[in-house]
């Protein structure tokens, strides 16, 4: 066997120059090896007032036919009378990984004429999915695995109109940035200069700040100085001004996935067109895992403390089926 | 400023380079697959396509499409190149599961169990080269008498490319050492339970962000090599604690055996395992999908029990190498080498191949079955206090303080009880925690 470095390893009993190399590296393996068997499962939120491109995006991430639209639905359907809230779930698989990605739409928000408490519906069905969570875990009996649909991340469109957030964007971010993971999206941006763009994200992100919404990556819940750094660039540059499509075109001998126009070509994975790149790097290739984790240790948390502190305790369980002996 | 140029070229009738909308493309690379739910149609989109133009020019140069940050992912990058691939990106998710298991490090409880001089300090010191025991006294045979089965716990940190383990060691010196060795194995087992209760109560509990895990993962159980097989103490332990910890039975000191003799025990042992109902940790199955080397290796593995082990804390010069060995006139027994023994069997699997699983059999057979037998037996406690106080009449609390044994009951009032009982199992079990805690703890 081999041995690493100055070979051996080190411990602090006293440590031993014994030779050789135990292995304890290769628990990442067997982790990895597990989790990949299992499967992943992740549940994103789409809020913004209709026609803002939200089913096209999520189709643009996950570069499949994921959203509820492409699942059939009528396309010309009429605007609900209150919030309606639609889950649509598909297992895409990439690398050996497969996911479970459900997408939680969320039709009729901000589209009335009076939309006040539009955001209740939308709140009961995050609480509904935590309650549900609680209630597996607290069964005598439990699955090795709780099914999880709460919602890991909320994707908020913000109307690109160059001037500010409107009132219904701030309610809406304030009342929910604390209990679920709020990604706000600057929509469909390439209705905008590149100065314009950046002028209006500066606005944005005063107000956001001027309000006290904690967008995800919450600065309360970095972890180290390494996490902050990173964390950090990714706050200074959102919120991300996006574009979506999934048709492509040829450019320079390449198939890109675009939207054309009469005066060119808007490239959705330029990083000089709009920044959808790095929203999905940053949503998928990097943090994919720490919003389930801040949505589960913290968001997740913090109803259960809240349950079990109501009413001193929890209600009796309801359903026999639950709890079996 | 963009200034798009078309290109018009005659293919006559062909239209190879029609630009359709959103349509399957030849070249879909490999990692794309469209959801299992089946590919929706897209809207046939009418507007027209340049159906001469080939290719759009634009003046700013287009980077490499698409885009993204250096990997932080270095050698566990499941892309492995940066060209271009039109992937999502998810597939880094294991790798982000275990950044920060990885950045906290792991821990891993390891039991050893047995009679005395028969290696267990050794063989932890050899399998995790560490020195742990290095300033212990032994004790002679009248000191022992008085011993009773002591636990002690030592815990040490290990690092190794970049891996950090905390290794708790738990020992049970004194174990069958005594003239009466009856119930020895009692405070073992209290120990096992305690971790598990310890665990329930943080569990339950409303702040649960430092949760320290003392479960015990694995108890590697050593067998005397003297004997013919199991002696009556090794069955009585093992089935007291078979279900409570993954127990690994180890063959000691087996350079006391020639290889027919190890042959010979080995299968004995198996089969008194068998025939006593214990249930040792089982590896588990391979996946369909393995490689052959793989499912081979699982199977010799399975064959092994109990691993013939020894073990050493010198080195030793054998054919011009330092290895980890036993000096005898004879010839020299080398740790590592498995034509002598079965140590690196034990080691790989522990600590290369098993650990994880160890720890998931822990946490999912072991500890639930403790948690829903705790549960079981509080709400018990609740019932039994409320027909108390139905009897008595009595406006206490739902929980003071247990009483003895109950008186025995008849099949109505069986009944009656069994009823009450599902009652209360309806309410969650932390209220009941809770409520036991306000009342008991404070």
């Amino acid at each position: 066997m081999s041995s690493h470095g100055h070979g051996g390893s080190q411990s602090s009993g006293g440590g031993s120059t014994l030779l050789g190399y135990i292995g304890i590296d290769t628990i990442i393996e067997q982790m990895r090896k597990k989790t990949m068997k299992t499967g992943f499962d992740f549940n994103i939120m789409v809020v913004g007032h209709s026609g803002l491109g939200k089913s096209t995006l999520v189709n643009t991430l996950f570069k499949s036919q994921v959203s509820r639209k492409s699942a059939g639905w009528a396309r010309d359907e009429k605007i609900p009378k209150t919030v309606d809230i639609k889950s649509v779930s598909h297992v895409i698989e990439e690398g050996g990984v497969k996911m479970k990605l459900t997408i939680v739409d969320t039709p009729g928000f901000g589209d009335q004429i009076n939309n006040d408490n539009c955001w209740e519906p939308i709140s009961k069905h995050i609480n509904e999915q935590y309650e549900k969570f609680l209630k597996e875990e607290v069964n005598i009996t439990r699955k090795k695995r709780i099914p999880d649909t709460r919602v890991h991340c909320c994707l908020y469109f913000i109307s690109p109109t160059g001037h500010s957030l409107r009132q219904l964007d701030v309610e809406f971010m304030k009342r929910l940035s604390h209990s679920v993971n709020i990604i706000p999206v600057i929509a469909k941006s390439d209705t905008m200069t590149v100065e314009e763009k950046q002028e209006f994200k500066q606005r944005v992100r005063k107000e956001l700040e001027m309000n006290g919404i904690e967008f995800y990556p919450q600065k309360e819940f970095d972890d180290d100085m390494e996490d902050k750094s990173d964390n950090d660039k990714i706050r200074e540059a959102m919120p991300f001004a996006v574009v979506g499509s999934d048709k492509e075109y040829q450019v320079n001998g390449k198939r890109v996935l675009g939207r054309k126009t009469a005066w060119g070509i808007v490239e959705v994975e330029n990083p000089n067109h709009c920044e959808f790149a790095q929203l999905r790097d940053f949503l998928i290739r990097s943090h994919l895992q720490d919003l389930k984790e801040v949505t589960h240790n913290i968001h997740y948390e913090t109803y259960r403390a809240r349950r079990l502190n109501e009413n001193g305790g929890l209600h009796p369980i309801c359903d026999t089926q639950d709890s079996n002996l | 400023m963009q200034e798009p140029q078309q290109q018009h070229q005659d293919h006559g009738g062909h239209e190879a380079d029609r630009e359709n909308e959103g349509q399957d493309h030849p070249h879909t690379p490999s990692y794309l697959r469209p959801p299992v739910a089946g590919r929706a149609q897209s809207d046939s989109g009418s507007e027209p396509s340049l159906t001469q133009s080939k290719c759009v020019e634009f003046d700013l140069p287009s980077p490499v499409s698409p885009s993204r940050p250096k990997s932080p992912w270095s050698l566990f990058d499941p892309y492995d190149n940066n060209e271009d691939k039109e992937y999502v990106g998810f597939a880094t998710l294991p790798n982000q599961v275990h950044r920060k298991s990885v950045k906290k490090g792991f821990d891993f409880t390891l039991m050893v169990a047995g009679e005395s001089g028969l290696g267990k300090s050794t063989l932890v010191n050899s399998l995790f080269l560490t020195d742990l025991y290095k300033d212990r006294k032994l004790l002679n045979a009248e000191e022992r008498i008085t011993q009773t089965v002591e636990i002690t716990k030592h815990t040490v940190d290990i690092e190794e490319k970049g891996v950090k383990l905390k290794l708790t060691i738990v020992d049970t010196p004194g174990f069958g050492d005594a003239i009466d060795n009856t119930e020895c194995w009692k405070s073992v087992a209290d120990y096992i339970d305690q971790q598990f209760e310890q665990y329930f109560r943080d569990e339950s509990g409303l702040n649960r962000k430092n949760i320290q895990d003392n479960r015990v993962h694995c108890c590697l159980y050593f067998i005397s090599p003297f004997g013919h097989g199991l002696r009556p103490l090794d069955v009585e332990f093992m089935k007291a604690l078979h279900e409570k910890v993954n127990i690994v039975p180890v063959l000691a000191k087996a350079d006391t055996l020639t290889p027919t003799e190890v042959q010979k025990k080995k299968i004995k042992i198996r089969e008194e395992i068998e025939q006593y109902g214990i249930k040792i940790y089982q590896f588990p199955d391979c996946d369909s999908d393995e490689d052959e080397e793989f499912k081979q290796q699982d199977l010799e593995l399975k064959e092994s029990i109990p691993f013939a082990v020894i073990g050493s804390n010198t080195v030793v010069e054998a054919k011009g190498k330092r290895v980890r060995g036993r000096l005898y006139p004879w010839g020299i027994v080398e740790v590592e080498n498995s034509a002598h023994c079965d140590f690196v069997k034990l080691r790989n699997m522990l600590v290369r191949t098993h650990m994880q699983d160890l720890k998931d059999v822990t946490r999912e057979t072991h500890y639930e079955n403790y948690r829903a037998q705790c549960i079981q037996s509080m709400t018990r406690m609740v019932v039994k206090e409320r027909n108390r106080n139905k009897l008595t009449r009595e406006s206490g609390t739902d929980f003071p303080i247990p009483m003895g044994p109950a008186v025995s009951e008849s099949e109505t009032e069986k009944l009656i009880r069994e009823k009450d009982e599902e009652d209360i199992m309806q309410t969650v079990p932390e209220t009941l925690i809770n409520k036991v805690k306000k009342q008991f703890l404070c």
